[in-house]
């Protein structure tokens, strides 16, 4: 970009009416997580007047990061597939059968022989194998992302409640437990794992060739086709990835609850869904931001725990989660359609 | 809640059971439709020995598949009742969720000329019609924790109590209050899926038990039977309140999940009081580490098949003035603490 056009564009910041700057501001990826930090700061506003110090405490916000920490792993993969133009209706059911297989009879007794990093292992194997699974049959399998999700969120729970008899699987491994529980400067574990994964999904959705050709493939496959892109392999390494993601909630969620079981995980798909969108990730594929879904993790467990604070029913929670989807959306449209600008 | 002096909880509990007992008279007297003592009804004996062999009866048993561990509780007890008895001579169909399956071992069942049905079914209502068909076929059908949707179905009815279940909480509430002499006590309660009646029942009898001490419900959070979500509810339920004097978990499934939490939080200044009666809660009122359990009986079936052999064999309860058994058993919903856990030890099941 040369100085004159600097020059000019700045020139024309400063003579344009308040009104359009703003709109410019929102329409920009930096406007629409605004949007959402606003929304944030709003439902933080609301939990401080009503719930004062039990809210603002320090423990309440690293439990409401911890709570967050789980669903948010799954919604960083899940915005990766949603980019490339795929949806995965089988996280939940995933994250059920690793947390089942990692926490067996069989891989305890192998843990404590050996080291509980046998139990990660496990989970992260299993995870990635449902994925590349999702992936080959998508890619190459022709099946369409719905389908075959749907088919691994029906059999991957199944599978699950055969391995673990429908019982609830206690983790008696103490080395897992303690480490993934226990505190790291006062922050826990998880939502440290959180944080990680997050930056590493940053990085590699915005600066590296991976996240740009997931952003190509989900823009429009058959032009990511034509400039060299091996989409299909491309497809199946995303799948991979979910599944990976899904493996370390897997993981988290063993570790939270100090248990595997067949019902962990239930309904994650539309939690993870509602995150990933309401953060700014279009739907039908070729955009998506880690941020925004990170701060639609948040809204949504904030929300939770701003219910429970006033002692209000889930019930009113799911209408109140339902208004903030349509809300954002609505919202997002009008600041999409005012703005050519795309990130 | 571990460095807590144990109450003795007698006289409430005492009070619980005679409600139950009186309930049960009560119902056993106020169901009185005509049509239902029909002509396979016969005289009964009132001396207590009912558990002296008699006649041998044929007992056909279907229930649904036991896919979590109260199901596979009430399984076993079953088996392990009839094998008690040398005249009974169980027919036990394959554990099924599908009703038409279910209905199809009923009706084999009725071919069989069986002498008594004990019945746990997938769906009440499925499985009105074909209990119905037993009952004019001269077979009574013992209908067990799920009720059909017509008092013709059935010659006795064996339910557990979840209203009670609530009452029992609320009352050993009340009296963990007297005896700790706690004032303005916060109560939380941790409720399984909201969205189904016997959690409502459950939740009202909580609130009624407590009533009769003037006391309330601080905070309600609802769960969804899993542990995820008990963990989820609990860890939010924890930061609402800096001290909670007690709280009832509905569920002992969740309540692993819930427990989590607690252990996360670092946080045991309450009496946590739980519900069902798992292996689980029983070995953590052993260790101290929680307060009491409401039991919600996986024997329910068991009772069944004693009733039913009493039924077939023509004989009523003996401890009971009325000479023929009852048409409505509601189950006590004891509380289990440690002074009594070892008496119930044998009932748990594994979650």
């Amino acid at each position: 970009m040369s100085q004159d056009s600097v020059r000019v564009e700045k020139a024309a910041l400063h003579t344009a009416t308040p009104q359009s700057s703003l709109a410019a501001v929102m329409g920009s990826g930096v406007g629409r997580n605004l949007g959402l930090v606003v929304a944030l700061i709003v439902l933080c506003v609301v939990g401080v007047a009503t719930a004062g110090d039990n809210f603002a405490s320090v423990d309440n916000l690293l439990t409401i990061l911890r709570l967050a920490s789980v669903i948010g792993v799954v919604s960083i993969g899940m915005t990766f597939v949603i980019t490339a133009g795929h949806i995965d209706l089988s996280v939940g059911a995933i994250a059920a059968l690793a947390s089942v297989w990692c926490t067996t009879l069989a891989t305890q007794t192998m843990a404590e022989d050996i080291h509980w990093i046998v139990m990660v292992g496990t989970a992260l194997l299993v995870g990635v194998a449902c994925g590349l699974v999702n992936g080959l049959l998508v890619a190459y399998g022709g099946i369409v992302s719905f389908i075959a999700t749907l088919a691994m969120l029906a059999s991957a729970r199944g599978l699950a409640e055969i391995i673990a008899d429908r019982r609830t699987q206690i983790v008696k491994v103490d080395g897992f437990a303690d480490f993934f529980r226990a505190d790291l400067i006062g922050i826990p574990m998880l939502v440290w794992m959180f944080a990680l994964v997050s930056v590493i999904g940053w990085v590699l959705l915005n600066r590296t060739t991976f996240g740009r050709r997931t952003v190509a493939v989900g823009g429009n496959p058959e032009a990511a086709r034509l400039a060299g892109i091996n989409v299909r392999r491309h497809t199946v390494m995303i799948f991979g990835l979910v599944g990976l993601c899904c493996g370390i909630a897997a993981v988290m969620i063993t570790a939270r609850t100090t248990t595997g079981s067949s019902t962990h995980g239930t309904l994650w798909e539309l939690d993870a869904i509602a995150a990933v969108v309401i953060g700014g990730t279009l739907l039908s594929g070729g955009r998506g931001t880690i941020v925004g879904t990170v701060l639609g993790v948040l809204i949504f467990t904030t929300l939770s725990n701003v219910f429970v604070q006033n002692d209000l029913s889930s019930s009113a929670q799911a209408v109140a989660k339902g208004l903030i989807i349509v809300v954002a959306v609505l919202l997002q449209q009008r600041l999409a359609g005012r703005s050519s600008h795309t990130t | 809640m571990s460095a807590r002096p144990l109450p003795r909880r007698r006289g409430p509990l005492v009070g619980v059971a005679v409600a139950a007992v009186a309930c049960l008279v009560l119902s056993a007297c106020t169901s009185n439709e005509p049509e239902d003592s029909g002509d396979n009804e016969t005289t009964a004996s009132t001396v207590s020995s009912n558990d002296d062999t008699g006649d041998t009866v044929t007992i056909g048993f279907s229930g649904p598949a036991a896919d979590h561990g109260w199901l596979a509780a009430i399984n076993s007890s079953a088996q392990e009742a009839a094998e008690k008895y040398d005249d009974i001579e169980l027919k036990f169909a394959e554990g099924t969720n599908d009703p038409s399956a279910q209905i199809a071992q009923v009706e084999t069942f009725i071919n069989d000329g069986v002498d008594a049905i004990v019945l746990l079914p997938t769906d009440g209502a499925a499985l009105t019609e074909t209990a119905i068909q037993a009952m004019e076929a001269g077979i009574p059908v013992i209908n067990v924790d799920r009720e059909f949707s017509s008092p013709f179905a059935a010659r006795t009815t064996v339910l557990g109590d979840n209203y009670g279940m609530g009452v029992s909480a609320g009352t050993y509430a009340c009296g963990l209050i007297e005896d700790n002499d706690i004032s303005d006590p916060v109560i939380a309660e941790i409720a399984g899926i909201d969205a189904l009646p016997l959690t409502q029942d459950r939740s009202q009898g909580f609130a009624d038990a407590l009533e009769a001490c003037d006391q309330e419900v601080d905070r309600r959070v609802a769960a969804e039977f899993t542990v995820e979500s008990g963990e989820e509810v609990a860890a939010n339920l924890l930061q609402a309140e800096d001290k909670i004097d007690i709280i009832w978990n509905h569920d002992d499934d969740q309540g692993v999940g819930v427990k989590a939490a607690f252990d996360a939080a670092e946080r045991d200044e309450f009496a946590f009081i739980g519900g069902a009666g798992s292996c689980n809660a029983m070995d953590w009122i052993e260790a101290g580490e929680m307060e009491a359990t409401v039991i919600y009986p996986p024997t329910q079936a068991a009772d069944g098949i004693k009733l039913a052999r009493l039924i077939a064999q023509g004989k009523g309860l003996s401890d009971l003035v009325q000479v023929e058994v009852p048409k409505r058993v509601v189950l006590n919903a004891p509380v289990v603490s440690a002074d009594n856990v070892a008496e119930y030890r044998d009932l748990c099941f594994d979650s």
